[in-house]
């Protein structure tokens, strides 16, 4: 039932802009894949590409091995769920579901019937003749992927279909898509600039940014192991330092900045000489009264958010450097104080040398 | 109101305000109160006006439903007016499409001012062109015929048919401009969701996109077809021998016969008759006049 998409080299210009540039990527029957980056980086183009409403400059996109070139939205086998739904508000919700199935000439009492099994799938059994506009926000989310399960699409794309809901409904409607997509087993293509949705629910990730696919990976290897200083900056929060590699060190290299030198793991694709910064997970950055025998830098706290889970420190040494260090709120570690003078400590293992450009949301920083 | 006077000021709210009121009171209110008030009495030699005679009655409408002539020109300036709101129907439903889903945005002031220019020119003279067009020797008989689509002259203004044309032309416009705004606030997601789901381009407009703009359609409908209705110079300018209106009829017992007491009585039969008519279509089409007022 479910089928595989490929893309092969597809890009997409618009006049002189080129808003997918040269993406190739084979996503897999049943799986669940998330396009994951900030606006304007292609990934809607992508969604677009794959239901047919535009087509590639250049490339083949091909659903189930097939080659999808000038076939129309209608004639393949896929189903867009819309970022803002686009449900049919003069229908009731049955015969918005049903609608799929209205247009291939299935039998009203069938697709009644059909209707009321998916309003079941999704749990809103009694909302078969309710109007839309009565449905709150989580109830027309369900029905949108009712509604696009219908046609028993062997791709479903989904265009940051929660971006519209308020925080606690979000993640309960995270979950339940996981749980749809296991059920029916159907490909999910998923487009979203929320990393934690991304790293939640996908099998695979795709980091893009400026047209171009930066990382394809399991969701934990996005985080742990980033292709480069883009994905490592998109995803999750990281401290920053520019320097250059001044030795190696067993596996490890020695990697100066102006706050010192320190060990580090080198990244993919990092030569000698290349333009490259130190990356550091903040949960890796521990803070100690004392320096460390290792990797150590003096800081001074400027700033302590409490965040409930655990507590996020804030602060910045002699060189007007800043950093982020995290600790779980277990009782293990001790809340500094704004002005303290401390020590960020961490192990080489857990910093990595990357090339290549950082993202907006690091930099606006 | 109190916005009105915030923004003008006392006395120019108050201009405002004496115009609009004598705008409404004595060009419409009054006038019309007026003929509703002639329509109840009889036409009398003026020596007997006031006198015993000059009583009110139902005598000059009875005048309408004891004729079968007029009858029949009722129901036929019925029948055409419909006909008219259907071809305006048909030509700006696709047009209204066009215009606020398909044309390139850049191109839109340029097409509305194409669409508006012939509005620049009197309806007096855009009826005497589309006579001159629509003559036996006119241009249009000309250009078919050297097209070679015609092998005889056809004679455009005979029956209904100069009408029907002229009424099309003249009023095409007010069932655009509906259509083309209630299309244009159809999110185009929902005409793309169709198509996803599979739907062919004629179902999309079937289930989506004309039920959505169904108000706009019916307040275009009901503009095109009261004022196609209610028109006078049209018909007398592109009418044949054969092509009667109801206007007309009104103009004779008016300026003819001079008895403005039945006149007034069949121009508020034409109005009350229309908003039957109309009120009953709206009923068949199930739109309700709080969708047009939207």
């Amino acid at each position: 039932m479910s089928a595989g998409v490929e893309l092969d080299n597809v890009t997409m210009e618009f006049g002189s802009f080129r808003a997918v540039d040269n993406v190739a990527v084979n996503i897999q029957p049943g799986e669940f894949f998330s396009f994951l980056g900030p606006s304007g980086c292609g990934k809607t183009t992508i969604l677009r590409m794959v239901s047919g409403f535009i087509q590639p400059t250049k490339g083949i996109i091909r659903i189930g091995g097939k080659d999808m070139k000038g076939a129309r939205p209608n004639q393949r086998p896929t189903a867009l769920i819309f970022q803002n739904l686009a449900l049919f508000p003069l229908m009731p919700v049955w015969e918005n579901i049903a609608f799929g199935l209205e247009v291939r000439g299935v039998d009203k009492a069938t697709r009644r019937a059909k209707a009321e099994e998916l309003l079941r799938l999704v749990d809103l059994p009694d909302a078969a003749d309710k109007r839309v506009s009565q449905l709150s926000g989580g109830q027309k989310q369900r029905v949108a992927i009712a509604r696009a399960l219908a046609v028993e699409p062997s791709v479903m794309l989904l265009d940051e279909p929660l971006s519209a809901l308020d925080l606690k409904l979000r993640q309960h409607m995270r979950a339940e898509l996981r749980a749809i997509q296991k059920r029916t087993q159907v490909t999910f293509i998923y487009i979203t600039h929320d990393q934690g949705e991304a790293l939640a629910m996908s099998d695979r990730v795709g980091v893009m940014s400026h047209g171009k696919l930066q990382q394809v990976a399991v969701p934990q290897d996005i985080y742990n192991n980033p292709a480069n200083g883009f994905v490592a900056s998109f995803v999750g929060e990281n401290n920053i330092l520019p320097g250059e590699i001044t030795g190696e060190e067993g596996a490890l290299v020695t990697f100066t900045t102006a706050s010192g030198t320190f060990t580090a793991r080198k990244g993919p694709g990092v030569s000698k000489g290349a333009k490259v910064r130190l990356f550091l997970r903040p949960e890796h950055a521990k803070l100690s009264t004392s320096a460390g025998a290792g990797n150590s830098v003096a800081v001074e706290v400027t700033d302590v958010a409490f965040e409930g889970n655990f507590i996020s420190v804030h602060a910045v040494d002699a060189t007007g450097q800043a950093y982020i260090s995290e600790a779980r709120n277990d009782g293990s570690s001790v809340i500094p104080a704004r002005g303290d003078k401390l020590h960020i400590v961490f192990d080489g293992a857990n910093a990595v040398i990357l090339t290549g450009d950082i993202s907006a949301k690091d930099v606006d920083e | 109101m109190s916005d009105l006077l915030n923004r003008y000021g006392a006395l120019l709210t108050t201009i405002f305000i004496l115009l609009t009121g004598f705008w409404l009171l004595m060009l419409i209110v009054l006038p019309n109160i007026y003929l509703f008030e002639t329509s109840f009495r009889p036409y009398l030699p003026v020596t007997e006006i006031g006198g015993p005679k000059d009583v009110f009655s139902f005598n000059n409408y009875f005048t309408f439903f004891n004729s079968p002539i007029h009858m029949n020109v009722f129901l036929w300036t019925m029948v055409y007016s419909s006909l008219v709101t259907v071809i305006c129907f048909l030509i700006a439903y696709p047009l209204a499409y066009y215009l606020s889903k398909v044309a390139p945005g850049h191109l839109l002031p340029t097409l509305f001012l194409l669409l508006f220019i012939p509005l620049w020119v009197s309806e007096v003279l855009r009826s005497f062109a589309w006579f001159i067009i629509l003559a036996l020797k006119g241009p249009l008989n000309a250009t078919l015929l050297g097209l070679g689509i015609l092998d005889e002259p056809i004679r455009w203004i005979s029956g209904f048919r100069g009408v029907v044309i002229g009424l099309v032309y003249t009023y095409v416009l007010f069932m655009l401009f509906p259509v083309f705004n209630a299309i244009q606030s159809l999110d185009t997601n929902q005409i793309e969701a169709a198509e996803d789901l599979g739907s062919p381009w004629w179902r999309t407009h079937l289930r989506v996109i004309l039920p959505h703009s169904k108000p706009g359609i019916a307040s275009g409908a009901v503009m095109v077809f009261m004022l196609s209705a209610g028109s006078i110079l049209v018909p007398t300018l592109l009418g044949s021998t054969t092509s009667r209106w109801f206007t007309e009829i009104i103009q004779q017992w008016m300026f003819e016969s001079q008895d403005w007491n039945t006149g007034s009585a069949y121009a508020f039969l034409l109005l009350i008759l229309c908003t039957v008519f109309v009120s009953v279509v709206m009923r068949v089409f199930r739109v309700k006049l709080s969708d047009i007022a939207k």
